[in-house]
């Protein structure tokens, strides 16, 4: 395994290069050549393949085998075939796609055309969130770029394999990153997470089979073309020989880094790194010499670890071991010791009450509920009967399979688990000090006007 | 084609009819109708939903509900000349980002989510904008604006109020 102070950086060689993002840099550093060779030697199966015997996880959050997930497409579908990339990026924390879109757009690209091949799709949308206003920009002159360049359109490069791609501009809802809310979205409806099955390779976007993939998924497969399967299966965890139904968590990764640390930033990293060594080497450490109190993992969905669980490895199946909910976007968030854990609480809250798009029960009411909670704990008025009825909310909504549709609930549900399980001596002491008379109190007492979301 | 249309241009119309070729169905259109209206007018009113459900040969609730499920589009009236999304998500929150969205909210005059009398601004909170690295951020039009304090909201207030007097 490729350990961690010699691994050069990939996904992000253009990062820092002057004009990096230009059609022109991209094929000086090799780019598009593993395109044009693929296209004249290899069958959309070969790919497929390749993309499946590299260990590659979607690197949108949930980390299914990505060559898995292309070949749940029917065989003999007569098309089309959509082929979706997920731009959507919107979990608190993550902003890697930004800057591959924004600094390498065309190593985006050539990993969308090879994954359209494989997928046999002749169009590909690219839902891109309304609040990248930069990568838009430049996701867009690279399309122009590749269309000029024989790269996108009918018979590229003479393969006899045609495709397009599209821009498609999103209206600020962390829900259309969920794959079939995208796909709803896409299709000009509001975003309501469909009921699966059917899953979107059966019947997606416009009723047809779909593939929706994450932009660093994308960037994956272009560099899995150009270095190969065993180039990729050297860096990272191997899949754990006793276990057969661990896949292993093979590859590079992008991690966000931000929150209390002295140099926050996207950082590149073998899956595996400790959430430590990244902090510490990556990110110069704590800000202001302090302790961290609490690190999500990856994303706020993921829920948190402690000070004394930073040595767990950021890979796939790391941060399952210390009770989070996985690895999600592997946007690492530092809390420094000076942070209220009830203040942090009342932020994620916030998020997912505002973002639940309603249509689920415990999802609509457990993020409403929770916030409300939050709101009278830090108006003064909390009971500590109230983190009883939190940690329910938490271990309940979302929690029984199918009984919310996709898994924003239980991205919700996670950090309220994770903080009322490794802080619950925090919120006590913060009650008792904030509603002194009646912190005891179990009667049924009315909700505050919510007055900070909307 | 649609006789006697109150809001929607003949320019904002050709511009939606030159994106069907890239979808499969009229609805698919949507998304990308309401924005080009919204871009334009800062707002989509009423009878621009009912002129755009005419050309994409939809019930007006269905582009209705669209719209109002986003919370992004302004529909009775415009919002400012320039719109702020000052990002209250957990990353910002930790380096300041509320105590900035008060600070510009108090000296524009306003309460989050409001537009000033002249009509010049709007700010807003926003659900994390992807920009962690530069917390706290704001995005205004199509500029980010990086680690903010109070003195480049300053800032950035007076150069609102410049471009618009």
């Amino acid at each position: 395994m490729t350990n961690t102070e010699s691994f050069e950086p990939v996904l992000l060689e253009a990062v820092g290069i002057e004009n990096g993002g230009t059609l022109e840099q991209y094929r000086s550093r090799g780019g598009y050549a593993p395109l044009e060779k693929l296209l004249a030697e290899k069958q959309p199966a070969d790919v497929v393949e390749m993309v499946k015997s590299s260990g590659l996880r979607g690197r949108g959050g949930a980390g299914f085998m990505t060559g898995v997930k292309w070949t749940f497409l029917p065989k003999d579908h007569p098309g089309p075939v959509y082929f979706c990339v997920n731009a959507d990026e919107s979990e608190p924390g993550t902003f890697n796609n930004r800057i591959l879109m924004e600094d390498d757009p065309h190593q985006i690209l050539e990993g969308t055309i090879i994954s359209a091949f494989a997928t046999r799709a002749s169009t590909a949308y690219i839902y891109l969130r309304y609040e990248y206003p930069q990568s838009w920009n430049s996701l867009q002159a690279a399309i122009d770029e590749a269309y000029a360049a024989g790269y996108l359109g009918q018979n590229i490069r003479g393969s006899g394999f045609s495709l397009d791609i599209y821009l498609h501009r999103g209206a600020a809802a962390y829900i259309c990153g969920e794959e079939t809310g995208l796909i709803e979205s896409l299709e000009g409806k509001r975003a309501w997470p469909r009921i699966k099955p059917p899953f979107p390779a059966i019947e997606g976007a416009f009723h047809k089979p779909t593939v929706v993939n994450n932009i660093e998924t994308m960037a994956c497969v272009a560099q899995i073309a150009r270095r190969g399967v065993e180039w990729f299966r050297s860096i990272g965890i191997p899949a754990d020989p006793n276990n057969p139904r661990d896949p292993g968590s093979y590859g590079p990764k992008l991690y966000c880094l931000s929150g209390h640390v002295e140099k926050p930033g996207c950082y590149e990293a073998p899956l595996g790194i400790t959430a430590r060594e990244l902090i510490d080497r990556f990110g110069g450490g704590v800000w202001k010499g302090r302790r961290a109190k609490a690190v999500i993992p990856g994303g706020i969905s993921m829920g948190v670890m402690t000070e004394n669980e930073l040595d767990t490895p950021l890979d796939f199946a790391g941060p399952g071991r210390v009770g989070c909910l996985g690895l999600g976007t592997a946007a690492v968030v530092v809390v420094d010791e000076t942070v209220s854990i009830v203040d942090f609480l009342h932020n994620s809250c916030r998020f997912f009450a505002h973002e639940s798009c309603g249509q689920c029960t415990p999802c609509r009411e457990g993020t409403s509920w929770s916030l409300r909670m939050l709101e009278r704990i830090r108006a003064g008025k909390g009971r500590l009967k109230d983190l009883d009825l939190l940690a329910e909310i938490g271990s309940t909504m979302g929690m029984m399979p199918g009984s919310t549709i996709c898994g924003l609930a239980d991205g919700a549900a996670w950090p309220i688990k994770n903080c009322i399980a490794k802080f619950r001596d925090e919120f006590e002491e913060y009650i008792k000090q904030t509603n002194p008379t009646g912190y005891m109190e179990t009667d049924p007492v009315p909700a505050l006007p919510i007055v900070t979301a909307h | 084609m649609i006789a006697n249309r109150k809001v929607l241009t003949d320019n904002m119309v050709a511009r939606i009819e030159a994106l069907a070729p890239r979808y499969p169905t009229k609805q698919a259109l949507t998304l990308p109708a309401l924005h080009i209206v919204h871009d334009e007018l800062r707002h989509v009113p009423l009878d621009a939903v009912v002129e755009i459900a005419q050309l994409l040969d939809l019930a007006p609730a269905q582009v209705q509900d669209t719209l109002t499920f986003y919370q992004f589009f302004y529909q009775d009236k415009p919002h400012g000349k320039v719109r702020a999304f000052v990002c209250r998500s957990i990353s910002c929150a930790l380096r300041g980002g509320e105590q900035v969205l008060d600070h510009l909210c108090e000296k524009a005059g306003i309460k989050p989510g409001e537009t000033t009398a002249d009509g010049s601004l709007t700010v807003e909170p926003a659900e994390c904008l992807g920009a962690c690295d530069f917390a706290p951020c704001m995005l205004a039009g199509d500029d980010l604006h990086k680690d903010l304090t109070p003195e480049k909201a300053d800032a950035f207030l007076e150069a609102v109020r410049g471009r618009t007097s």
